[in-house]
């Protein structure tokens, strides 16, 4: 039984094989025949092929040996203050080029990659500007990023970027029945969809969720171990919520709204993902979107987002933000 | 002599009542030998750390649970300085645990540190394939973000060699990122019934009589945490047997002090009496009780005191001074402006009512 997750056994190995992102992987299938590459700026959200692009491109440009030499990946997980970058990437583009492997183009430069560049300081990436120049004839660099926002411009600029956009359902589904097919794993009614649902055009969680519950199931998956492994909210939980949310009277006293959260809470949910399903519910409730008083509600759901994400207490925040649009709601 | 809660923790799963589900679902993901990245997610005392342990135990056998405590000095090289860390892990032959708050604010490069020596020392099965280590890392959601960052790429990279069991309660400080590289399992907090059971599983095998009436108000107590129902029995116990049908759970005294700083703000609000309030503020914080869990508990204490016509505003004061406490630096502060801000709000609304 081999050990690696289906994740990295289904990794693309050549840029042709990474889906849905045509204008990426057209623009740089042009560039791999000509071996002639600008520096390059990948952004989009989890799971969308950008490191499997970058890994793909250094085997394509150099093959698998070589590309030990040749290419230096610098990722989160290593220290990237402005002295060492400076370094290491003095170390690396000093070394001689090691001779060219037939098959593969292996231009006369090296690759950088720089995973997970949105988390390095802005002064480690002003430091890489006069770096990036000095060094511009013999190495390209790759950034690698969820939020282009945090990638300052003169970097940016230096770069073609691309962005990678969220899989569509059904080229995620081409990707699943793929694997099922290479691993004897049959598919229930309603799981492809399901599986597009729940994992928001992120491949990766798409495969995961998949191997998973595939494991669960002995080989087959059906929507229920789906929803059961993906961590969504329960649906009446939600639409209970809502209610509360919409109630006037007694239902819709703090003190009922209060009970209901503190029971979300209690059973474990996710308190982002509670707020992206309610979201979804008050909006098909709403009638035609007509309703300005659900503009309120919507920006208190995402300031309560956003708090989540810096890493205010999900009680707190969940209770404050249904309250919110319960008040929204009522506004007359 | 172990405490009840360690003592009757279910180390099978076939011995688990409450979470039979999720016990059953992993005893099937582990059967082929090899499991993904795992995060559990869920309340305090919903049995996390319980299918932790089960699931280590289900992978290596008995082997696990025979785990040393060890300090030691980790020397990590960095590329530009070397890093000397004393650490205190706990850790089996297969496994090794890791409470990230103890680490402080080098976490991400002993993380990374432990991974890479996890995947040198990496054990080789019978049958010649090498096998993983598990790495099991408490309170996740503590991690700073940096060594959570680091984390993905290397999530990726050493997936073969070193597998992660992430625990936490507050899910969304995990990022994303983190999060799709793993199974995601949530715990519920268990019901009451479920809360009842295991306390009447347990009085049976300490031969206890375990009056109807008593055990409601345990469980009531209690609030759907299991660890608390236990402990609570426990203490109940050494204080009173047989238990009385009048006899009252006790609660902590950090809880009781806190119900007691939402009565004085309740009860006056003047400049004084912050000053009062801030005193106890000190104390708590001086006992180590986590900032968070103050302004959640103290917000809930003044709820259950206050009229419905201010509560949304209160808990909108609390989720907004409690956001500024984890981006700031001085827990003080956060709570102390939280409070001046009930306090005066608590006063307009007394005057309009005509009441002050
Ligand atoms: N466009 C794609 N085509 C084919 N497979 C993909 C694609 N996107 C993701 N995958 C699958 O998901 C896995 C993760 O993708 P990858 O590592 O490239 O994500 P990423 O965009 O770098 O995400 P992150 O921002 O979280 O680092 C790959 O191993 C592959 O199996
Ligand atoms: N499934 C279970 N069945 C019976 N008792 C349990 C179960 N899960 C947890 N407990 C009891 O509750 C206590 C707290 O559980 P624990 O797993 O430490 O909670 P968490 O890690 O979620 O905070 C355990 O020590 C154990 O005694
Ligand atoms: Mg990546
Ligand atoms: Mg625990």
């Amino acid at each position: 039984m081999s050990t690696q997750p289906w994740v990295e056994k289904y990794r693309p190995k050549n840029v042709s094989e990474v889906a849905y992102q045509e204008e990426v992987v057209n623009t740089l299938t042009r560039a791999l025949e000509t071996a002639n590459l600008p520096h390059l700026l990948f952004y989009g959200p989890p799971g969308t092929g950008k490191t499997s692009t970058a890994l793909a491109i250094a085997r394509q440009l150099y093959g698998p040996e070589l590309m030990k030499s040749r290419v230096l990946e610098l990722n989160a997980s290593d220290e990237r203050g402005i002295h060492v970058v400076r370094e290491k990437v003095k170390a690396f583009a000093a070394t001689a080029v090691g001779a060219p492997v037939p098959g593969y183009p292996c231009p006369p430069y090296k690759l950088l990659i720089l995973d997970e560049a949105d988390s390095m300081t802005q002064d480690a990436q002003n430091a890489l500007r006069r770096t990036m120049e000095t060094y511009s004839r013999v190495t390209r660099f790759v950034f690698i990023c969820n939020y282009v926002s945090r990638i300052i411009e003169p970097l940016a600029s230096r770069c073609a970027k691309f962005r990678f956009k969220p899989l569509q359902p059904a080229i995620m589904a081409g990707r699943i029945e793929h694997i099922c097919e290479r691993e004897s794993v049959t598919l229930g009614p309603g799981a492809l969809d399901t599986l597009s649902a729940v994992s928001g055009g992120d491949l990766r969680r798409a495969i995961n969720t998949l191997q998973s519950a595939a494991r669960l199931g002995g080989g087959h998956v059906d929507r229920a171990t789906l929803l059961d492994v993906s961590g969504q909210v329960a649906p009446e939980v939600v639409s209970s919520l809502a209610a509360a949310c919409r109630a006037t009277g007694a239902a819709g006293r703090f003190g009922a709204l209060q009970k209901q959260v503190q029971n979300i809470i209690a059973e474990g949910y996710a308190a982002q993902q509670v707020l992206l399903q309610l979201q979804a519910e008050l909006l098909s409730g709403a009638d035609g979107g007509s309703d300005l008083r659900l503009c309120g509600a919507l920006e208190a759901l995402a300031g309560a987002d956003y708090s989540l994400v810096v890493g205010a207490d999900e009680a707190l925040q969940l209770l404050n933000v249904t309250g919110q649009v319960h008040a929204a709601l009522a506004a007359a | 002599m172990p405490l009840w809660v360690d003592k009757y923790r279910p180390n099978s799963f076939d011995k688990f009542v409450v979470h039979k589900d999720i016990a059953d679902n992993l005893k099937k993901l582990v059967a082929t030998g090899d499991f993904p990245h795992t995060l559990f997610y869920g309340p305090p005392g919903a049995g996390k750390k319980t299918l932790v342990m089960a699931l280590l135990r289900a992978i290596y056998g008995a082997g696990v649970e025979k785990v040393r405590v060890e300090t030691k000095p980790w020397k990590i090289d960095l590329p530009s300085r070397k890093l000397e860390v004393e650490l205190t892990t706990l850790s089996s032959n297969h496994h090794l645990e890791l409470n990230p708050a103890d680490v402080g604010s080098n976490d991400r490069y002993v993380v990374q540190e432990i991974i890479k020596e996890m995947a040198r020392s990496r054990p080789m099965g019978a049958d010649g394939s090498r096998g993983f280590k598990v790495l099991v890392l408490n309170e996740v959601d503590r991690l700073s973000k940096e060594a959570q960052q680091g984390l993905r790429r290397t999530m990726e990279k050493y997936s073969s060699a070193c597998r992660l069991i992430m625990v936490c309660s507050n899910v969304s400080k995990v990022m994303e990122p983190v999060r799709s590289r793993c199974l995601c399992v949530r715990v519920a907090a268990p019901s009451d019934a479920q809360v009842m059971e295991v306390l009447q599983g347990v009085a049976k095998k300490e031969n206890l009589v375990l009056p109807e009436a008593f055990a409601a108000r345990v469980v009531d107590y209690a609030g759907r945490n299991l660890r608390r129902a236990l402990l609570c029995l426990e203490v109940c116990r050494a204080q009173q047997y047989p238990f009385g049908d009048s006899q009252e759970p006790q609660r902590a005294d950090w809880e009781l002090y806190i119900a007691e700083v939402a009565k004085n703000i309740m009860d006056e609000q003047s400049p004084k009496q912050l000053y009062l309030v801030r005193s106890k503020l000190y104390e708590l914080l001086a006992n180590c009780v986590p900032p968070e869990l103050i302004m959640r508990q103290l917000t809930f204490e003044l709820l259950k005191r206050m009229d419905d016509e201010i509560k949304l505003e209160t808990v909108s004061y609390a989720a907004q001074f409690e956001q500024r406490l984890q981006e700031g630096a001085k827990a003080i502060f956060h709570l102390e402006a939280f409070v001046a801000r009930v306090m005066s709000n608590v006063k307009t609304y007394l005057v309009s009512c005509g009441l002050a």
